[in-house]
Parts: C-alpha cells; sequence; structure tokens
C-alpha cells in the first residue's frame, strides 16, 4: 500500500520510490512531451522575434537566430507607428494599467459578492437569475456591441474610463459568479450558520469569514481577469476615447497591419512585451494557486 | 540683432493666440502600412500648416475591424472630427441619419464639380443632391502583376494579356511554379473575379450587369464564360496557400508564382522590394485585355459636431483634401491615383503612369463599392472564396451569384 | 436560523438585497435586455443602423439558404464536440498527472499555463507558422530525411478543423488543468485514504469516486470551454481567415461579417439569435437539473 503519512496539504497520488520505476517513467514522459507542445510555439515566438528580417525569410521558424538582435524589441516598445504617433507600445501601456487595475477590482467584488449571496443567502429567483448569467457568458461579444453602446450613451458615460470599466463588470460577472459561487457552496455550512446565530449581519460574515478564506479563487478570478482585459481590444477601443486606448491597440496595429510587408520579428516582440503582465501575474500567482488550494480552508 | 530679437518675441506673443485658436480635430482611419501612413502624414502636415492641429486616430487592421469602431463612437454620441470611408454606400444611412456635415458649400466654392474626375467620385459623395464627402484618391482593383523572373526560368516570354498568360500555366507549371498566387482571404479571390468579369465579358456586358442592373445579362451566356475562365483560373491558383494578399505579391516579387490579379496598391510591394517596372515585373491593367479601370477609393466624411468653430476647421480640411498641393503630395507617397485630372505626376512610375492615362482616355467605370450596398458585396465575397477554392460548378455559382445581386435590389 | 421577529432581519435582509443589485441589473438590462432587442431587429431589415421596419423571418430565410451559415454551424458541432472533450479529457489527465507528488510541479505548471496569458490572435498567427508546409514542420521533418512527410492540415477543407484545435488546446488546457489540480486538491485526504483501506485500485478510484465529488469543478470547466467555443472568432481569424474556401467559419465570424462588414444588422441578428437558441436548448435542461428536484438551505 502506498504511503499514507502524505500531509493533508501534498499531492495525494501515491508517493514514488524508485527514481526509475515504470510509472515515474512514465508520468514524466508524458508530461515532458507534452511540455514540448506546450512550449514549441514559446521557442518559436522567441527566437524570431531575436532574428533580423533577412534571416526570418531565409532560415527556418525554429532555428536560434545565427545573429541576436534586441532591435525588434527596441521598435515594439518604442519605434513602431500606429499611424502617424510612432512611440510603439510604450503608448498604451499605463492606459491599459489605468484600464486594468478598476476593472479587475470592481469586477472581482461584484461577482464575488453575487456568488456569496447566491449561496449564502438565497432570495426568491436567484437561481433564474443565475440561470440568465450564464446563459450571458454564451453571448458573443460582438452582438451586444450596439446594446452597449446606447446604454452608456443613455448613461452618459460613453467614451469615459468608467463606462469600459463597467463593460468589462458586466461581461466577467458570468464566469466569475460562477466561479465564486462553486467555491462558496463547497465550504462547510455549519461556518456560516454559526455565524448567523452570533449575530453577524451580511457584509460581517462577507468580510470576516468568507473572504479570508477565498484566497485560492480569488487568484483564480485575478487570473482570468487580468488575462481577459488585458488582451481585450474591441472593448477598449469601441468604448473609449483614443488618448484612452490601451496596449492591445497598438498590438494589433502591429501584428494586424494588412499592408505593407509584415515583420514578424516586431509582431512576436511586440506580443511577448503585450503577454508580459499576465504572465508574471502567472509567475507570481502559480504557487499561490495551487498552494493556496491545497493549504486552503476547504476542508474546514 | 537686439531688434530682431525684439521683433521675434513681439511676434512670438502675437502668434501665440493664434496658436492657442488652432482647432484640434481627431481624425480615424485605417491607414497604418508604411507607405500609408507616409500618405496621411502629408494630410496632416498641410492641415498642421494651416493652423489648425490633426489628431491621428489611426485603426489597424483593414475596414473591418475600424468601421464598427467608427459608426459605434458616431452613433454613441461621441463622434471624430472626420473619418475615412470607402466610397459609396458605407455611409450612406449615417448620411441619412443626419449625423453627416452637410460639404455643399465647401465643394461649391472649391469648384469639385468641375474639377473632380471621374465626376462618379462625387457622385458617390452626394445624397438627395447635396456633398457629404471629401474624396481623396482612386484605387483600381483591376491589375495583373507578373513576374518576369519566373517567365525567364520558365523560358518562356512574359504574358501580354490573361489569356497568353493561361495558356502559358502549364510551362510555368513544369518550371515547378505556381501560376496563379491568390491568397485565402475572401475578398481577394473577388477581386479576382471582378477584374476578370471586366476583362473577358467586355464592358457593355459590365455594364449591363452593374449600372442597369440586368439580371437577365447576368444570368447570361456572357456572364458564363467568365465563370467558365473563373473555374479555369483556380485550378492555376491551387497550389497558393498564402493568406494575406502582401504574401501572395511576395511569391510573384520572388518568381515563385507566375503572376497575381491585384489593385494598384500591389506596386508598392514591388516597389519596398526594389523591383523596377518592366525589368522585374510586369503590369497589365484590365488585365490586358481591356484597358478599363474601376475607380474605387477613399473618402473622408465630417460627423456634426456641435461646435461652429469645429464645424469651420472640418470644412477648411475638406477643402484642402480636394486641394491640388495636397492631391500630389498624398498620392505619390500612398501610390494611388488622384481625384482630378489636373495635377501634375511626374514623378509617378510606370504603372501608375499607365494607370493615368487610362483614367485620362476616360475609360473608367465605377466600383462595387459605389454600385452594390455592402451587404451584395459581401456575399459575394462568400460566394468567390468558396467557388475559388473548391470545386463549385461554374452553373451553380453563376446562379448563387445572381441570386446575390438581386437580394441588393 | 434567527426568524422574523427579530428587527435586525430586515435590515440584513436589506443588505443582501442591495448586494444583488448589481447582478439583477446586469441580467435584467443587458443580458435579458439585449438578447430581446437582438431578437426584435432581427425581424427587421435593418442594414447600417437599427430600424424598426420589420420583415418577418425574411433574415432566416436567408441565413438558413446561406451555405457558408450551414457550413459554420456544422464546423461548430465538429469542432466543439472534439474541443469540449479534448480539454477536459486532456486536462484533467494533466491535473492527475501533476498530481502524483512529482518534481518540478511548478515548472510543469507554468509551462502549460502560461499559454492563456496570450490572446487568441497571438495564438492563431503562430500556429499558422508552425503549420505552415513551407517554414513549419513539414519542412522540418523533410529535412530530417523523411522527404514524402506531408502535413499541411490548414490548406486542405476536410482537416482544417484540427490545426484549429491543435492551436485552440494549446491555449485553453492548461488553465483547465489548474482548475482540474485544484479540484484534485480539494478532494479530503480521507477519502483517499478510505479507498486505499478498501483496496479499491487507483484508476478506479478516480473514476468512480473522485470525478463524481469534483462534479462543481467539472461544470465550471465546461461553462468556461463551451462559452469559449461558442463565441469562437479571433483564432480563426488569425489562424485561416475561416478558409480555405468557407472551410473553417464559424458562426461568431458569420455575426460579425454580416453585422459590421457587409452592414446587415438584421442578417446579423437573425445568425446571433439562432446561436442564443442553441445555447437555450443546452441551457435549459442543465438549469433543471441543477436546480429543478434539489431543495436548497
Amino acid at each position: 500500500m502506498a504511503d499514507l503519512s502524505a500531509t493533508m496539504t501534498g499531492p495525494r497520488g501515491a508517493k514514488p520510490r524508485r527514481v526509475l520505476s515504470g510509472r515515474n517513467i512514465m508520468v514524466y514522459g508524458t508530461l515532458i512531451v507534452v511540455s514540448l507542445y506546450y512550449i514549441l510555439p514559446l521557442w518559436v515566438m522567441v527566437m524570431t522575434s531575436l532574428k533580423g528580417m533577412p534571416e526570418i525569410r531565409l532560415g527556418n521558424i525554429f532555428a536560434p537566430p545565427v545573429e541576436v538582435t534586441f532591435q525588434p524589441w527596441v521598435k515594439a516598445w518604442s519605434e513602431a507607428c500606429t499611424g502617424l504617433n510612432c512611440d510603439g507600445l510604450s503608448r498604451g501601456f499605463w492606459n491599459s494599467v489605468q484600464i486594468l487595475i478598476p476593472s479587475v477590482v470592481l469586477s472581482i467584488i461584484v461577482a464575488s459578492v453575487n456568488g456569496y449571496a447566491l449561496v449564502n443567502w438565497r432570495f426568491k429567483g436567484s437561481d433564474v437569475f443565475f440561470t440568465i448569467l450564464i446563459f450571458g457568458s454564451f453571448i458573443p461579444y460582438q452582438v451586444m456591441l450596439y446594446p452597449i453602446v446606447i446604454l452608456l450613451r443613455e448613461m452618459g458615460i460613453y467614451g469615459t474610463l468608467w463606462g469600459l470599466v463597467l463593460v468589462h463588470t458586466i461581461f466577467g460577472m458570468p464566469i466569475l459568479t460562477l466561479l465564486f459561487r462553486n467555491y462558496f457552496s463547497s465550504l462547510p455550512e455549519e461556518l456560516f450558520k454559526a455565524a448567523r446565530v452570533d449575530g453577524a449581519g451580511f457584509w460581517g460574515i462577507y468580510f470576516q469569514i468568507m473572504l479570508p478564506m477565498s484566497l485560492p479563487i480569488f487568484v483564480v478570478a485575478i487570473i482570468l481577469q487580468v488575462t481577459g482585459i488585458w488582451n481585450d481590444f474591441l472593448f477598449g477601443v469601441v468604448y473609449t476615447k483614443p488618448d484612452l486606448y490601451p496596449m492591445t491597440v497598438q498590438l494589433n496595429n502591429i501584428v494586424n497591419s494588412v499592408q505593407g510587408v509584415k515583420e514578424y520579428n516586431v509582431n512576436m516582440a511586440a506580443t511577448l512585451l503585450t503577454g508580459l503582465v499576465p504572465l508574471i501575474v502567472y509567475f507570481v500567482s502559480g504557487k499561490l494557486f495551487v498552494r493556496g488550494i491545497a493549504a486552503g480552508a476547504v476542508k474546514g | 540683432m537686439k531688434t530682431l530679437k525684439l521683433a521675434t518675441a513681439l511676434f512670438a506673443s502675437v502668434a501665440l493666440p493664434t496658436v492657442a485658436l488652432a482647432t484640434e480635430l481627431e481624425v480615424t482611419h485605417w491607414w497604418t502600412s508604411g507607405g500609408e501612413a507616409a500618405a496621411v502624414a502629408e494630410l496632416a502636415k498641410a492641415f498642421d500648416a494651416s493652423g489648425d492641429k490633426w489628431i491621428d486616430g489611426a485603426i489597424a487592421g483593414g475596414g473591418s475591424t475600424a468601421r464598427p469602431i467608427m459608426i459605434s463612437r458616431i452613433t454613441g454620441g461621441d463622434p471624430m472630427g472626420a473619418t475615412q470611408f470607402n466610397h459609396g454606400q458605407q455611409a450612406l444611412e449615417l448620411v441619412e441619419a443626419g449625423l453627416m456635415l452637410d460639404l455643399t458649400d465647401v465643394a461649391e466654392a472649391e469648384g469639385w464639380k468641375e474639377k473632380v474626375f471621374p465626376p462618379s467620385l462625387l457622385d458617390a459623395c452626394t445624397v438627395d443632391g447635396k456633398i457629404y464627402c471629401a474624396p481623396v484618391n482612386i484605387h483600381s482593383p483591376e491589375w495583373l502583376w507578373l513576374s518576369n523572373k519566373a517567365y525567364a526560368d520558365a523560358g518562356i516570354p512574359v504574358p501580354a494579356n490573361w489569356n497568353e498568360f493561361v495558356a502559358s500555366a502549364p510551362a510555368l507549371e513544369a518550371a515547378g511554379k505556381i501560376p496563379l498566387a491568390l491568397g485565402n482571404q475572401a475578398w481577394q479571390s473577388n477581386l479576382a473575379f471582378g477584374a476578370m468579369t471586366v476583362a473577358v465579358a467586355g464592358l457593355d456586358v459590365w455594364k449591363k450587369v452593374n449600372i442597369d442592373k440586368d439580371m437577365d445579362v447576368a444570368a447570361g451566356p456572357e456572364i458564363a464564360a467568365v465563370f467558365a475562365a473563373a473555374a479555369d483560373a483556380r485550378k492555376l491558383a491551387a497550389k497558393s496557400t498564402v493568406q494575406d494578399w502582401n504574401q501572395a505579391t511576395n511569391l510573384v516579387i520572388t518568381g515563385e508564382a507566375g503572376g497575381q490579379i491585384m489593385g494598384d496598391w500591389a506596386q508598392g510591394e514591388f516597389q519596398v522590394a526594389g523591383q523596377v517596372a518592366g525589368t522585374d515585373y510586369t503590369c497589365l491593367p484590365g488585365l490586358g485585355l481591356n484597358a478599363y479601370l474601376s475607380t474605387g477609393g477613399d473618402a473622408f466624411y465630417f460627423p456634426k459636431l456641435d461646435d461652429p468653430e469645429k464645424e469651420a476647421a472640418q470644412k477648411r480640411l475638406a477643402a484642402q483634401l480636394v486641394s491640388p498641393a495636397v492631391q500630389v503630395a498624398f498620392n505619390l507617397k500612398k501610390g494611388s491615383l488622384p481625384i482630378r485630372g489636373d495635377v501634375d505626376l511626374a514623378a509617378a512610375n510606370d504603372c501608375m503612369k499607365k494607370g493615368l492615362e487610362i483614367l485620362a482616355s476616360g475609360n473608367v467605370v465605377p466600383s462595387g463599392d459605389q454600385l452594390w450596398s455592402p451587404d451584395v458585396v459581401k456575399q459575394n465575397e462568400d460566394l468567390m472564396v468558396e467557388f475559388w477554392k473548391s470545386d463549385m460548378t461554374a452553373a451553380d455559382a453563376q446562379a448563387k451569384w445572381v441570386e446575390n445581386l438581386k437580394s441588393g435590389m | 436560523m434567527a426568524q422574523a421577529k427579530h428587527p435586525g432581519r430586515l435590515l440584513r435582509n436589506l443588505n443582501a438585497k442591495i448586494a444583488a443589485v448589481p447582478m439583477v441589473l446586469t441580467t435584467l438590462v443587458v443580458f435579458l435586455g439585449g438578447t430581446i432587442w437582438t431578437v426584435v431587429y432581427s425581424f427587421t431589415n435593418s442594414k447600417l443602423l437599427p430600424r424598426t421596419n420589420f420583415v418577418g423571418f425574411d433574415q432566416y430565410e436567408r441565413l438558413w439558404d446561406s451555405s457558408r451559415w450551414i457550413v459554420s454551424i456544422q464546423n461548430l458541432l465538429v469542432f466543439g464536440v472534439l474541443s469540449l472533450v479534448f480539454t477536459i479529457v486532456m486536462g484533467f489527465v494533466l491535473a492527475v498527472l501533476m498530481d502524483q507528488k512529482i518534481r518540478f510541479e511548478d515548472t510543469f505548471r507554468t509551462i502549460m499555463l502560461y499559454p492563456f496569458a496570450l490572446s487568441f490572435i497571438v495564438t492563431g498567427l503562430v500556429w499558422q507558422w508552425i503549420l505552415n508546409p513551407e517554414f513549419g514542420i513539414e519542412s522540418i521533418v523533410r529535412s530530417w530525411g523523411w522527404e514524402s512527410f506531408a502535413f499541411d492540415p490548414l490548406n486542405n477543407p476536410e482537416v482544417v478543423l484540427y490545426g484549429l484545435l491543435i492551436a485552440g488546446l494549446w491555449q485553453g488546457t492548461g488553465f483547465v488543468m489548474c482548475i482540474m489540480l485544484a479540484g484534485l486538491r480539494g478532494i479530503d485526504e480521507d477519502i483517499w485514504k478510505a479507498a486505499r483501506v478498501d483496496g479499491i485500485p487507483t484508476w478506479k478510484t478516480y473514476v468512480l469516486i473522485i470525478i463524481p465529488m469534483m462534479r462543481p469543478v467539472f461544470i465550471t470547466t465546461l461553462v468556461l470551454v463551451a462559452s469559449g467555443i461558442i463565441k469562437l472568432y479571433d483564432l480563426v481569424v488569425a489562424q485561416t481567415s475561416g478558409g480555405p474556401g468557407n472551410a473553417s467559419q464559424v458562426p461568431a465570424m458569420y455575426v460579425y461579417d454580416y453585422m459590421f462588414q457587409a452592414q446587415n444588422l438584421g442578417q446579423g441578428f437573425a445568425a446571433s439569435t439562432m446561436m442564443l437558441l442553441s445555447v437555450l436548448i443546452v441551457l435549459i435542461p442543465w438549469a433543471y437539473l441543477e436546480f429543478g428536484g434539489k431543495k436548497h438551505g
């Protein structure tokens, strides 16, 4: 039998005994093969971004650069043009940050409260609202473009930062609410009941009991929202003004330039630069993600 | 010296208020490639030089990405100062909804009616007798671009027209070349078919179908011949697997492909690659059969703003866009043709000059964008991309084509 | 539970109600309102701007007469089923492997998760290169000496969907794996102990005990993946533009193209109404199962 002394926080499977057991070869072999599939495109992107255009035209995409150049990175960050503005991705970086922070914060607050209310403070029709919300997650964004324009116009926040934050909150709500609802419903109900008996109210229980136990799910929510909002192009460009355009508008220009010569090296550098913020969030939160859940209050 | 400095200082203090009065106009467009941006810079330079300020609002990804954004902003009540659309029906409803500025007084003061050539460009800007847009350039799609190198490799002369091109295809294939380069995107298939319609069926048939909208002709044998020709042509393009038009052009540049049907903007790619018209590549307007060009292009529209100062600036910009100096500077950079016949383009290259000659001789027809709604154009694109990339029969495709045209009538 | 005689109950309920206001407004005004708005205008001949000029079912007749739409629906079905099955199976199997007390877990997880940080536009572009026969996998294998090797999925209408699938799975499975892994770690250790004491084989424990216990995790994943599939747009545009021909068209592209390129809002709304209808057909049974019989506390 496998070792039973595994701690509560550790992985669940049987403990490996020998380094070269058949099981280990199977597990690591599979993971390494799969990892190759995941790494291959990153390899291509990084290698391409370090090559000059002549080398890209000649060589194969998997080969490392013969002559390493950082010019594509410099160009992507500070020189690539969008129309007449030639200051690359740097132009939109702070705008993206400015959009990202309030959007992530607001959408997660709203969704976590939703999930909490749906699990612990059920009201008449709450199932119906939740079902509609899930339905909402399937609506293609393009379909809602015009109705939202009208909505924001009537609210008088069309073209403002807050209009965009609202849009991100709305479209983030379905999936996030689902996540929080599932998470809160996995928490032992006794905790909630005990707090109620102690006389704690809606917000009291939320802040004192639910929040401290919810780090893992917040990490998941942050990952989802940072990725989605940071990579969003459509909403950012439709619902704001040019002085608020996010970084993806410049990325779109660099990657999507339909006419003229495609500079693949700059494309890839721009892509990697734009992806850095979500990537960093992943690297930082990756440990929290699993450790948080493993050590989490799930078992109560 | 001192007096000069004093004078300068004085002048500066006097000039300052005028600078402060410069009216800012945000201009949205989808011109973002190197040559295009250089051309826009000419427009901005001229506008800034006259004391106003051009705020650039470029959106990449072509019209299909940019137009929804522009339309949303206009209908959302946050319009820009000016915006690019293609000539024709794209902005028609915005005009009808009263969201666009009437430029008739500018057009009259500047004499656009006499100067804009061909007149169809101005007609496309006119709704109920009023003018709502300023045309800036002409683009014609009916060009066959040939690689001299590919033909030299195959050991045969460069064809002089479409028929010779088709006849030369087996020799090219034997030499390991793709006879016809064609990008996968739908609009490119439609463009190729459109170019073949004028070239193969001739002008009369073209006019009957597209201007008189005679559906019997559209379903008739002349058009059937065009579909048959396209069915042959698709075999020549079977090995072409690129996406973007400029990747297809690149196949021609490197001599991997014999030719490509593409608009006059393709010559920008040849120029960038350092190729010379006549020696490295050959251009055949109207596919070398019927030297007719259709005249689509770009125009600027000006959304209504509740600000008399901005409105005055909008009108100044409109007048400037059509003025001879701006026309020359802009079109030389863009590689397109000017919208007036009275300007001198001595600096134009051979292919551009061929286009200008055809334009001057009056062998022009309006573009599909002006004659058919975007809905019809899109349906035809869907049809053509399927037709070119599958074994759909010519008769089926023609029937569907006629149906598409009818939906727009 | 504290009962009605307490005056504080009103206030507490009030707080809960206030907290639910954003959700109620979003569902009613945006999702329900927007959907009704879309359905209503799908019966008009609106072009560039929404107009109330009703034309009955004309838009729907045209829609179902369009070969591109039919192909789009078929593609969505094939891609959807394959993508759903592969994402969930791969995600779960990888999570199980990751859960075997392996070394370098952080490294493996990061490698699998990072593609999720990149947008679909980029995913499509990179895989377009890798699958390109001229300089991608095909040319590499050929340069190794296997001259007849052919791998060109993106230019073959028969298999182009698998080309999209390779890219889609690359982008999405890592995240699903993480959710599954979190789910696995959330399973009480006592369950495993009990299973071992009873001598149930590991694989059987997973299939018979663990997976049923992870039902909420699977539902979350299902919704995440399925909603992504329905909305599939950017990836196809970047990777194949719907080609070759119309072979890899998807419904969201039809909607967008007709709303904005063709400036035929009515047609675009009719197509989106059909998409929403199909979502309802799947969701209503689910909602019934989820809320129908059970009583909640």
